[in-house]
């Protein structure tokens, strides 16, 4: 056995490849991508993207119920994706085991909400476990997949971002190499029309009695008395850090955190003084306790929002005066931005100019909504672009401009499809902006079926954005560089001016990605610049204000040159061609 | 709780702090210790600001350092420097890189970058050590090399050996770049404050 340091996602696909998994489908999401990266780098596993995460659950479950062992990782919003299968997985339940990943973000460090998932094992009826560590994490994996076959039902594996990309030590093994299941053709278990449907909930609630008899005995779930005083019952990275700030305190942590062990929750309840609940995001464990009459204390003492810090737990217990350590105050913020030469700057320049209303998305492009671009009103969730922008148009009949939908290819793969399928069906007045810069940026570059490679980097199809648009019946459908704003302005105006849903297909590479040149520095020429300003309203981090002239960072500017076409007096240029 | 040594590495997305939060836990992990280390990835990655947490002892719980309990601040950027100083343990130590990286707000003219910096940093009580790992790191032969010079730097007062160091290094670059890496950590191992 060796000891290394694992993330909680690099001990998820370890624990998955140590339990003899096969299939892994996924769609990136952060803070759950790395578990699929990783997964991919096992040779035993087949690992893909898939578009979104509804796909990526009903192929593992395939998977499953084809017998071999499978997983299916997303954040926590892409299980509002998958949430349909889901639900009647539950149902049928698997033939192999099947472990959903999902990947929670209390305090939002990467995500538009901080939902949690919990409630989805609990109105999904499935067991759900929430490791606190990379070790947990691993043996939670081969734990899910071990349970999965022995109650017949999927199992959902909670993470946090701490825990997912928290590094611990971890102890591995090998690989336990599992047979395929043979494949046995049972339409009373896996056809859910309500014939076959309504005795498997009857299977379903049996086997949720079945597992809370099973959460009483697990191990998972741990006892660990010490001082009498203060007994406080937690998962995950809570548990974490109520071990750091109240050491002595007594503490039954909870591995499986769906169905919960009642008994042995009230016997801990009457074995201390003062029970605390210590969880974050929802009052999920506190609830429960509460409506079997046990008097334990939560949400009187912490937030449901964000993360809770050993600090807050010490102080909020024992009430304690913690000194109050604040960063610095009043400095400058540094908030994320588009990188200098990205691509989507160049589309949102020309956008800005056409003064419409502009329903965003999900990825990097959200960046342009900040200050100075502002170029996006709103961002909800995967695909909404589309569907919000032909809502909006038929809410504001008589509104001048079209409304925008601005996506990347791979939000639109996701989801976007469906909304243009929609407004060519019921005659949107719209402009669907495809941002294609061939990978999935935000979460890290990873390939779709765009970018023409696979999730191990080997050639795949390449998905024809423009021919899969016409496909749907749009009529003006344009592909333009957004770096020549001249072409992009024009298909924008011809688009806005188009009777009925245009797409236009804004086509430059994300300028991270190594293969794609970049071209000389330029400069900015003080005899000629009269500090206007305007090449600094497109947020470009290589421009800078120097007294009352712009600067430009060499190191960080790609020559795009979207600078130097705002400049009315010519002032920017490259020192080869004055 | 005096047993465990806590290190935040603070700087800009894109900087490397994720890499040299790895080597420092490498070596942590070598001497045994219990080890967590806390990143965040995603959103923050594209130049806003980023934090690595390593935390190591004889029993580590929490990956993420308590404010005021930071033994250790090795700064990639002075403003970020700046910005965490009050999380630092009174006798705490800064190894804080002497470039300036302005964020977006000072970028476009609406706030200034602060220039009383060195000053506000020289306040600190603890020990600290300002150097341009940024010079340094091209001199090594590429600016990327920044992480590995303050980690040359933060070496000078740690328990563990320069061998240690530079296979902790070798084991977590890519092999085209340890050359250049263990270059640029051996003229932060030899700067002088």
């Amino acid at each position: 056995m060796t000891k290394k340091l694992l993330t909680g996602n690099e001990a998820v696909a370890r624990g998955f490849w140590q339990a003899g998994g096969k299939v892994v489908s996924a769609y990136p999401g952060t803070p759950s991508t790395e578990i699929t990266e990783n997964a991919a780098h096992y040779a035993e596993l087949y690992a893909e993207w898939a578009p979104n995460e509804k796909v990526a659950l009903e192929v593992a479950l395939g998977a499953a119920v084809g017998g071999a062992r499978s997983m299916a990782a997303m954040k926590h919003v892409g299980l509002n994706v998958a949430a349909d299968p889901l639900f009647t997985a539950a149902y049928t339940g698997i033939n192999a085991g099947l472990v959903i990943i999902s990947a929670d973000d209390p305090g939002m460090h990467s995500s538009q909400n901080e939902q949690d998932n919990r409630h989805y094992a609990l109105a999904a009826k499935i067991p759900c476990l929430e490791p606190s560590d990379s070790a947990e994490a691993l043996a939670f994996t081969e734990l899910a997949l071990d349970l999965s076959e022995e109650f017949d039902t999927p199992v959902l594996l909670r993470l946090t971002t701490r825990v997912s990309h928290g590094q611990s030590t971890v102890e591995l093994s090998k690989r336990t190499e599992q047979s395929i299941k043979p494949y046995v053709r049972d339409i009373q278990k896996y056809v859910m029309a309500p014939a076959g449907a309504r005795p498997r909930h009857a299977v379903l609630e049996k086997r949720m009695l079945e597992l809370s008899a099973y959460a009483e005995k697990t191990e998972v779930n741990r006892l660990e008395l010490r001082d009498k005083a203060i007994g406080i019952v937690c998962s995950g990275a809570a548990y974490q850090y109520v071990r750091e700030a109240l050491p002595q305190a007594s503490v039954f942590k909870l591995g499986l955190v769906n169905p919960l062990p009642k008994q042995r929750l009230c016997d801990f309840s009457a074995a201390v003084e003062k029970l605390y609940v210590v969880e974050e995001l929802d009052a999920f464990y506190e609830q429960q306790l509460k409506s079997w009459g046990i008097k334990c204390c939560g949400k009187e003492l912490f937030s449901l929002l964000g993360e809770i810090f050993p600090p807050q737990i010490k102080t909020a217990i024992t009430k304690q005066d913690t000194i109050l350590h604040e960063e610095t105050p009043n400095l400058p913020p540094r908030p994320p931005v588009l990188c200098a030469g990205c691509p989507h700057r160049a589309t949102f320049t020309a956008i800005k100019k056409l003064k419409a209303p502009v329903m965003g998305d999900i990825g990097c492009y959200t960046l342009a909504a900040g200050p100075p671009l502002s170029a996006i009103d709103t961002t909800v969730c995967m695909g909404a672009s589309v569907t919000m922008s032909h809502g909006l148009a038929k809410a504001q009949e008589n509104a001048k401009v079209k409304p925008l939908s601005v996506l990347g290819e791979s939000t639109f793969i996701h989801s976007g499809i469906t909304g243009l399928i929609n407004a060519v069906y019921n005659q949107a007045q719209i402009t669907v902006v495809i941002l294609d810069n061939s990978i999935t940026a935000m979460t890290g570059h990873q390939h779709n079926p765009a970018s023409g490679y696979n999730v191990r980097s080997l050639p795949a199809p390449v998905l024809d954005l423009a021919a899969l648009s016409k496909a749907c019946g749009v009529e003006y459908v344009k592909t333009v560089n957004p770096f020549d704003q001249k072409a992009l302005t024009a298909a924008l105006k011809g688009a806005q001016e188009f009777v009925g849903p245009a797409v236009i297909i804004s086509k430059y590479p994300c300028i991270l990605l190594p293969y794609v040149k970049r071209d000389k520095p330029l400069f900015v020429d003080w005899e000629i610049c009269v500090g206007c300003k305007v090449c600094l309203s497109i947020g470009c981090p290589a421009l800078s204000l120097k007294g009352t002239k712009t600067v430009i960072d060499s190191s960080q500017c790609t020559g795009c040159a979207l600078c130097a076409g705002l400049c009315a007096k010519k002032a920017i240029y490259g020192r080869d061609n004055k | 709780m005096s047993s465990i040594t806590n290190i935040m590495i603070a700087g800009v997305g894109g900087q490397g702090t994720i890499l040299a939060g790895r080597i420092i836990s490498l070596l942590a992990l070598k001497a045994t210790y219990d080890v967590k280390v806390s990143e965040v990835h995603g959103m923050s990655q594209r130049g806003g600001s980023v934090l690595t947490q390593v935390r190591y002892g004889d029993e580590v719980h929490s990956p993420i350092i308590d404010p005021g309990e930071v033994d250790i601040l090795l700064a990639f950027e002075k403003l970020e420097a700046l910005r965490m100083l009050p999380l630092l343990k009174p006798l705490g130590r800064m190894i804080v890189n002497s470039q300036e990286i302005p964020p977006l707000p000072v970028l476009n003219g609406s706030m200034i970058y602060p220039a009383d910096i060195d000053q506000r940093l020289q306040t600190f009580s603890g020990s600290l050590s300002l150097l341009n790992a940024y010079e340094l790191a091209l001199q090594a032969g590429n600016d990327k090399a920044v992480n590995t010079v303050l980690l040359g730097k933060l070496s000078q007062n740690m328990a563990f050996s320069l061998s240690d160091w530079h296979q902790a290094i070798s084991a977590a670059v890519k092999p085209q770049f340890e050359e250049l890496n263990l270059r640029a950590f051996d003229l932060g191992a030899a700067y002088d404050d």
